[in-house]
């Protein structure tokens, strides 16, 4: 079936589309031009009857390449899937009438674009394939959580409940983790009036009494290679036996560690014993076990205690943390209950700048707080002079004065940094990037990481996921949390971000969920987020490939390890599909079967480019598929109308976007191209994380290109496009569309 | 210094934030503000205060018992109950701002001269006597509050909008020589009497 080619063009009427063209003509052009073997009109396409002609001619006539002439690809999606063979849709509908007027001087040109999106597709269906599955790897339920703690353990709990075996990872001799080391926790339940148990007990024993997750304690990870569907975990113990399973996909609830109050000499905390954190008061409170709390110096009850929040963090200063820890607000609270409740006489005071106590029950919490007599000052300690009682110096942000309080105990409230392991290359700071250029320069040197790596990753791009700024791993905190930039492998809890109790628990079931899904897609070879289900991959030509290493540089995802000989080794299952490895490739070797340099290359080649002296300039478009191109149907959606030379192709990232493409538009004769992609950088919203970034790096240099060509700057241009822009958009064409009518058009027509 | 105000002091010593709780109407409000500062930006003569409503919370809890008691704020306030409506933490504001300003009376240690307070001790004097406002009275009482000369100034400006009121009947002169009462006056006496022992005992109770 595969061999010969069938192309079956399928025209709508519906929704307009019949007033407006002439569909006589868009038959003739997918015939002439498109070489469709079949051509069909329908009144309503995705209707049953519609869908039925379809479905008869792959059936009866061998049609394996079809092409619909109708609305958006984003729209009718059920209607339109077709088993077995290549689907391209020419956008008629949002992409041409939509956007223009319904005025017979423009009738011309609006059925030069339909006759344009009509060709595109066409020439698009001959150089799809049908995407098989690679076979890589099978189904493989078992779930590794990295870490005991109550998100390791809710997660394995979770997974274990729907029917996928885990085994928990703990490098410490107990689960439990940080909140076994608390004497009592955040409320979790209504009326969140009072501190509860920390309900770790309970955990360890549900999970101790569940036949399908193993535990490992005492034990790290000391090599995971594979990918998902198909992990390698050595799983090594403290007295060094090692053994090696396999699993479907990975959980990292790797926790955090508190901040090192030894830099928070301001506050007395190396000199005074008390001056403790939230962490130590929690072994007091235990060694109190609901009697007076007796201070570390000399013993005394205390009749006294100030917390001081944000302290160390939420600022800029060197060795501070910059971000909120999230929980901190509510442990004081739930701190200074421990004393309230114990004797409501002894005052309690809470130094904040900004109180935040995340979560349902929080703002609950707070009042009840404030109910049991606990004093909220909004204030900024500048120090803590140590002497007998130590001295807390602040100022008063409401009465605006400096104060000096004199208290039995002050509590410092700080925050978390995360275990989530070594940065990856590119996260190292500037003197470590001195040491990646002499290894770049030949001299081989071990570059020096004090962080202990968790999942010492077999990957040739770093033995741990990638981290932001603040070593949290990263994750898009909206669009698609838990998700890492190492597919199958997911994070939960303070790993992640920095969170409560409550949340992470929360997280540990969004991970232990996402875990599942991988396993599934990867044992059928499917796409995880957010190309669900594509079973395409990539795949290079060796005998055309340089070794560059540009591909196993730029993939997001790690997805590419090397051959010994050097050549790209790609991990199917690793592979998200944005094809950046295909737009960084410069010999155009990489392809998927459904999208490569000729499915796109081709299209902008079938847009019929008037001579220079119709003064009908073209403008091609290439769209994010993500975020731009959902951004320009809704546009048409509002009916917000855009240049008529404008041809817009859907890419799966800015980051696949070859620069071949740039250059053959530019020689058959486009007068502007316009790339769109996601905003980029530390705020990015790039659905495949650094695509649109890399593509923003490359296209800086197309500049240089375009003058060596003796072509204006201003005909190639970037821009970043959130899916809510859709009223920026549509003037973004048109402004360029003025821009060309100002330098011209190209000198590249024939 | 009154007694009273001196056996205050020494029974809450440092804690003006339990003094509040236990002798000022809905005192114990006071903690389960938030600072959010909505009551200060929602109150129509908020720029005129000297601390508004949010920041006199936080000095009751950093203990300046002076500066609040003795403070003109509370006196400003207009009963407009704009803040009461808006709090986030639904605290009683304005019945709040007319406890503070009334403890601070029972002790001794308002204001003096601040012209609200003085508008009020007039009103309820004239209100009390026979249980009906006598507009002719409270208004000579007010324009003279300041001393005779600048009573003459206010009363021949406010001349004009006087008589339109006595041509249109809203006000008699009648009201120079006794002028109208409640039906029952004895009643009405008998009444605050009552209020005045209970609020008495409360009082007495709470300290």
């Amino acid at each position: 079936m595969a061999d010969e080619i069938k192309i079956g063009a399928y025209i709508c009427k519906g929704c307009g589309l019949g007033d407006r063209l002439d569909i006589g003509q868009l038959e003739m052009t997918a015939t002439r031009d498109g070489k469709a073997a079949i051509c069909q009109q329908h009144d309503f396409l995705c209707s049953d009857a519609g869908v039925k002609m379809i479905q008869d001619d792959i059936d009866n006539e061998g049609v394996n390449r079809v092409v619909i002439a109708a609305c958006s690809r984003r729209a009718k999606t059920d209607a339109f899937a077709f088993d077995n063979v290549t689907l391209s849709r020419a956008n008629l509908r949002e992409g041409v009438i939509w956007v223009r007027p319904d005025e017979d001087d423009q009738q011309e040109t609006t059925q030069e674009m339909a006759d344009d999106y009509v060709r595109m597709a066409c020439a698009e269906a001959k150089y799809m394939k049908v995407p098989q599955a690679s076979g890589q790897q099978g189904v493989n339920k078992n779930i590794l959580i990295a870490g005991g703690g109550i998100s390791g353990m809710t997660a394995a709990l979770e997974a274990s409940k729907a029917g996928y075996p885990c085994t928990i990872v703990e490098k410490t001799g107990a689960l439990g983790g940080a909140t076994a080391q608390l004497y009592k926790k955040i409320p979790t339940k209504s009326p969140y009036a009072d501190p509860e148990d920390n309900g770790v007990a309970e955990l360890i024993a549900a999970v101790e009494a569940d036949s399908n997750i193993t535990v490992c304690l005492n034990s790290t990870l000391t090599n995971t290679a594979g990918a998902p569907g198909r992990f390698e975990a050595d799983i090594t113990t403290e007295s060094g036996s090692t053994e090696t399973k396999s699993f479907g996909a990975i959980v990292q609830a790797s926790g955090f560690k508190p901040y090192d109050a030894n830099q928070l000499t301001e506050f007395s905390y190396t000199k005074s014993q008390d001056v403790i954190t939230q962490a130590e008061l929690e072994a007091l409170a235990i060694a109190a076990d609901g009697g007076p709390i007796k201070r570390p110096s000399d013993g005394k009850e205390v009749e006294n205690v100030m917390f001081i929040q944000c302290a160390g963090q939420r600022s800029k200063k060197e060795g501070h943390l910059e971000h909120c820890s999230g929980f901190c607000c509510s442990a004081s609270i739930k701190q200074a209950m421990y004393f309230k409740d114990q004797n409501p006489d002894i005052d309690t005071t809470v130094l904040y700048t900004d109180l935040r106590t995340p979560g349902a029950g929080g703002e609950n919490f707070y009042r009840s707080g404030q109910k049991k007599g606990i004093i909220f000052t909004k204030g900024i300690a500048t120090e803590v002079v140590h002497s007998k009682n130590p001295i807390v110096k602040f100022k008063d942000l409401i009465l605006d004065e400096d104060v000096e309080d004199e208290v039995d105990l002050v509590v410092l409230a700080t925050g978390m940094v995360p275990n989530s392991g070594q940065p990856t290359r590119a996260e190292l700071t500037q003197s470590d990037n001195d040491d990646i250029a002499a290894d770049k320069a030949g001299e081989e040197r071990e570059i020096r990481i004090d962080v202990e790596s968790i999942l010492n990753l077999d990957y040739r791009q770093g033995k741990d996921v990638p981290h932001m700024e603040n070593g949290f791993a990263d994750s898009h905190f909206i669009c698609f949390p838990y998700e890492t930039q190492r597919t199958g492998i997911y994070t939960a809890g303070p790993t992640r971000r920095p969170m409560d109790t409550t949340q992470a628990m929360d997280d540990a079931m969004g991970a232990a969920m996402k875990a599942i899904s991988e396993a599934e897609n990867a044992g059928l070879g499917k796409a995880a987020h957010p190309r669900v289900a594509d079973l395409s991959f990539p795949s290079f030509r060796a005998e055309g490939c340089t070794q560059c290493k540009r591909c196993t540089v730029e993939c997001p995802f790690g997805a590419i390890n090397e051959t010994e000989d050097g050549y790209p080794e790609f991990n199917e299952s690793r592979c998200r599909r944005c094809g950046t490895c295909m737009g960084a490739c410069p010999v155009r070797v990489i392809s998927f079967e459904n999208y490569s340099i000729d499915t796109v290359g081709q299209q902008l080649k079938a847009v019929d480019i008037p001579d220079e002296f119709e003064e009908k300039p073209r403008m091609l478009i290439l769209a994010c598929e993500n975020d731009a191109y959902p951004a320009l149907d809704m546009a048409a959606q509002n009916k917000i109308e855009y240049s008529a030379f404008t041809r817009v192709i859907p890419v799966r990232c800015l980051g696949s976007v070859s620069l071949s493409w740039i250059t053959d538009s530019m020689n058959s004769g486009f007068d502007g191209i316009m790339l769109m992609g996601c905003p980029s950088g530390d705020d990015y919203q790039c659905h495949f994380v650094k695509g649109s970034g890399t593509a923003q790096e490359r296209m800086g240099k197309v500049g240089d290109t375009l003058e060596s060509l003796s072509l204006e700057k201003e005909r190639v241009q970037t821009f970043e496009i959130s899916i809510t822009d859709i009223h920026k958009v549509p003037k973004l064409i048109n402004d360029m569309a003025e821009t060309i009518e100002q330098i011209g058009m190209s000198p590249f027509k024939f | 210094m009154s007694d009273l105000n001196t056996g205050m002091v020494e029974k809450y010593r440092n804690n003006f934030l339990k003094e509040v709780e236990a002798n000022v109407e809905e005192g114990d409000w006071v903690k389960m503000c938030m600072q959010c500062g909505v009551c200060s930006g929602s109150c129509p003569l908020g720029p005129h205060w000297d601390h508004p409503p949010q920041e006199l919370f936080m000095m009751i809890r950093a203990g300046k018992r002076d500066e609040v008691l003795q403070s003109t704020s509370m006196w400003m306030c207009t009963s407009c109950y704009n803040c009461i409506v808006r709090c986030p933490r639904e605290l009683p504001i304005t019945h709040i701002m007319h406890g503070l300003a009334h403890y601070a009376t029972r002790l001794g240690i308002e204001p003096k001269g601040q012209p609200t307070r003085q508008f009020a001790q007039l009103f309820w004097d004239n209100l009390a006597k026979n249980g009906r406002v006598n507009e002719l009275w409270l208004g000579v009482n007010l324009y003279f509050m300041n001393g005779f000369v600048e009573g003459i100034k206010v009363a021949m400006g406010m001349a004009g909008i006087g008589l339109g009121m006595l041509k249109s009947g809203r006000l008699s002169l009648k009201e120079l020589i006794g002028g109208h009462t409640v039906k029952d006056k004895k009643g009405f006496k008998a009444m605050i009497k009552k209020a005045q022992e209970l609020e008495a005992a409360r009082v007495d109770g709470s300290n």
